[in-house]
């Protein structure tokens, strides 16, 4: 619109428009730089980096190597097919506690104070810890698919299926990113990270990543078939060729609720954050 | 015009935790160009009007501005003009100095070459050039306080607020981080500071608002407030109980308000004004009556005391 024309109507609209595409792009400028803060962290950390790398390394080395003989798979698989896709979702699933513990920290150490004190992207906080948190469990999973194939795992049906699992994978991270800012910002400080390990770990054990839910005593069993984990494990496991048949509704169609579950996590947990960090102010 | 006079006015502000009334109607000008020290103890309510002034919290009654601007609804364009020292130094304890100034520089939309001259800047202003790259985890309390001044300084902001910037440090960190705020109001900053300390407030600020339970109960220059309270307290300590009443009338004669006299310590005590005439005459006027004395000597007042004068003068007329 030229300056002529642009009457008294013609200023507000216009007007609108143009702080809301220089919104978006604060947003996005601000989310990456909080993103290349956690990366810079890293950086700053590669001690931390390695070591939190370590633990699902070693356990999917100890779990495939060293049990991987004498456990046994319902319907006569092989353990290391049935153990990798679990050590990939469990790896996801304590994913939360990383989320947590970033957001719990700088809310406590004022952090996020200095933030909703300047004039910054609202959205950037939590754009940028989610971002820095896929992109590390992008890599977490690479070097875990890695060791898996030293100890011989293979995918059976193609790489576009297997693709399909790792995208299922990380979409439970993602809807699980939400619910460790939920966490971070409602905890009194990072030191509840215990009390999220209490609530993260049986949700992790009580699922088919380790042990099919048929071998565990029946309600147990139900629960753990039900477990929003245990529909990514299972689809995962098709999806890599190394399918567990049988069982309830929830693990015949798992692909399906591995999509469904963290699409409910996320449409509890986001509406849930963004409430909470607004009530930050009163 | 009192947009361009004062850079922070409040009035009637009300926030409520629970029970606890942090904000009971909080009055507060600050005129622009100033250091105005918010003055009170542990609960009177400091962080809670900071914490409303930096748009971090909603008041639930009254109103202020901020360089200008509504803090509630033009929260956006007071955030453009401020600078928040929070209770806690809020810098990122893994990265550097300079990674932190540059991070907050980028966050406040300057351009990556920008925010790194900004950032080297303040490292220098701020006598952090040499730990730049040490991960401010590893400062010391009062490098960490003066790399979070750094920060908030970035935009240069018009206002700035600072809550309890020296609580916690060392005499040495508290002068240095006393310089470095001397040294952001020679260049025009407002700085509205809150502090438990009087001695604080004295050195710093042009204005006092002392605050209890969430309003204001005394306000003025910090000599007016000193003159209030009568300045300098004399104080004798006894040997014999016996002479109280004698020295309890001596000091009368140089106090310049009410005079305390506690048989149980056996110590009377009183305001005065001229300090060393009054420490003089009332060592001679004992010594001519013959009145052993254990200990004498003036002192000023006490936080406490100030606060325990205010709030009596404050109760009085209700
Ligand atoms: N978020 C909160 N929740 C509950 N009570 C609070 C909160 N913030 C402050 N208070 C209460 O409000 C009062 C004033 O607190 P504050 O503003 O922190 O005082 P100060 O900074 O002067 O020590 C205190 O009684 C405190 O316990
Ligand atoms: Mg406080």
């Amino acid at each position: 619109m030229s300056e002529a024309n642009r009457g008294v109507w013609g200023v507000v609209p216009s007007q609108g428009k143009r702080v809301s595409v220089q919104t978006m792009r604060w947003a996005v400028a601000d989310g990456r730089t909080l993103t290349g803060r956690a990366l810079a962290h890293w950086a700053r950390q590669p001690g931390e980096v390695v070591l939190g790398l370590l633990f699902p390394v070693m356990v999917v080395l100890m779990m495939g190597y060293l049990f991987g003989g004498q456990m046994d798979v319902p319907g006569g698989g092989n353990y290391r097919a049935f153990i990798v896709p679990g050590m990939f979702a469990l790896t996801m699933a304590f994913g939360v506690e990383t989320t947590f513990a970033a957001v719990a920290s700088d809310a406590a150490k004022g952090v996020t104070d200095r933030f909703r004190s300047m004039a910054m992207s609202p959205s950037a906080v939590v754009v940028g810890r989610a971002t820095a948190d896929m992109l590390h469990s992008v890599v977490a999973l690479a070097v875990m698919a890695a060791c898996g194939v030293l100890i011989g795992w293979r995918v059976h049906d193609g790489a576009g299926k297997a693709l399909a699992g790792l995208g299922l994978l990380l979409l439970l991270r993602f809807s699980l990113v939400w619910l460790g800012v939920y966490l971070g910002l409602i905890a009194k400080g990072p030191e509840s990270v215990m009390a999220i390990q209490v609530l993260v770990w049986p949700i992790g054990f009580l699922s088919s990543a380790m042990v099919a839910p048929s071998t565990m005593p029946g309600w147990l069993g139900a629960v753990a078939e039900w477990n929003p984990m245990s529909a990514t494990v299972t689809a995962c496991r098709e999806l890599f060729g190394a399918p567990v048949t049988g069982g309830s509704w929830a693990a015949q169609h798992s692909v399906l609720m591995a999509v469904v579950w963290p699409l409910v996590i996320a449409a509890v947990f986001v509406p849930l954050s963004v409430r909470r960090y607004r009530a930050l102010g009163r | 015009m009192t947009e361009a006079r004062f850079a922070v006015v409040a009035e009637g502000l009300r926030k409520r935790y629970g029970d606890t009334e942090a904000l009971a109607g909080l009055d507060l000008s600050v005129p622009a160009g100033t250091v105005h020290g918010l003055l009170g103890p542990n609960g009177a309510g400091k962080t809670t009007a900071v914490r409303v002034l930096t748009t971090l919290a909603r008041p639930d009654g009254g109103t202020a501005r901020v360089a200008g601007h509504d803090v509630v609804r033009e929260a956006d364009e007071v955030r453009r003009r401020i600078g928040l020292v929070g209770q806690h130094a809020a810098v990122d304890e893994v990265l550097g100095g300079r990674q932190n100034l540059v991070m907050f520089g980028r966050l406040h939309h300057l351009g990556a070459k920008q925010a790194r001259r900004r950032a080297d800047e303040m490292l220098e202003r701020f006598r952090l050039a040499d730990a730049a790259d040490r991960p401010a985890g590893r400062y010391s309390g009062g490098m960490r306080r003066r790399l979070d001044l750094a920060a908030s300084m970035i935009l240069a902001p018009p206002v700035l607020f600072l809550d309890e910037p020296t609580t916690g440090l060392d005499p040495r960190g508290r002068n240095e981080v006393w310089g470095a705020i001397r040294a952001l109001v020679d260049g025009g900053t407002t700085v509205l500071l809150t502090t438990q300390y009087l001695e604080e407030a004295d050195r710093l600020a042009s204005g006092i608002s002392v605050i209890d339970r969430g309003r204001v109960i005394a306000e003025g220059t910090p000599d007016t407030l000193k003159a209030r309270l009568g300045g300098d307290r004399i104080e004798v300590v006894l040997d014999d109980p016996a002479s109280l009443t004698a020295a309890a009338e001596i000091v009368a004669k140089v106090a310049a308000g009410e005079v305390d006299a506690d048989a149980e310590t056996l110590r009377v005590g009183a305001p005065v004004s001229g300090r060393a005439a009054a420490l003089t005459e009332t060592v001679r006027a004992l010594d001519d009556a013959g009145v052993a004395v254990a200990d004498i000597g003036l002192r000023r007042p006490t936080l406490d005391e100030v606060f325990l004068h205010l709030t009596e003068e404050k109760e009085v007329p209700l």
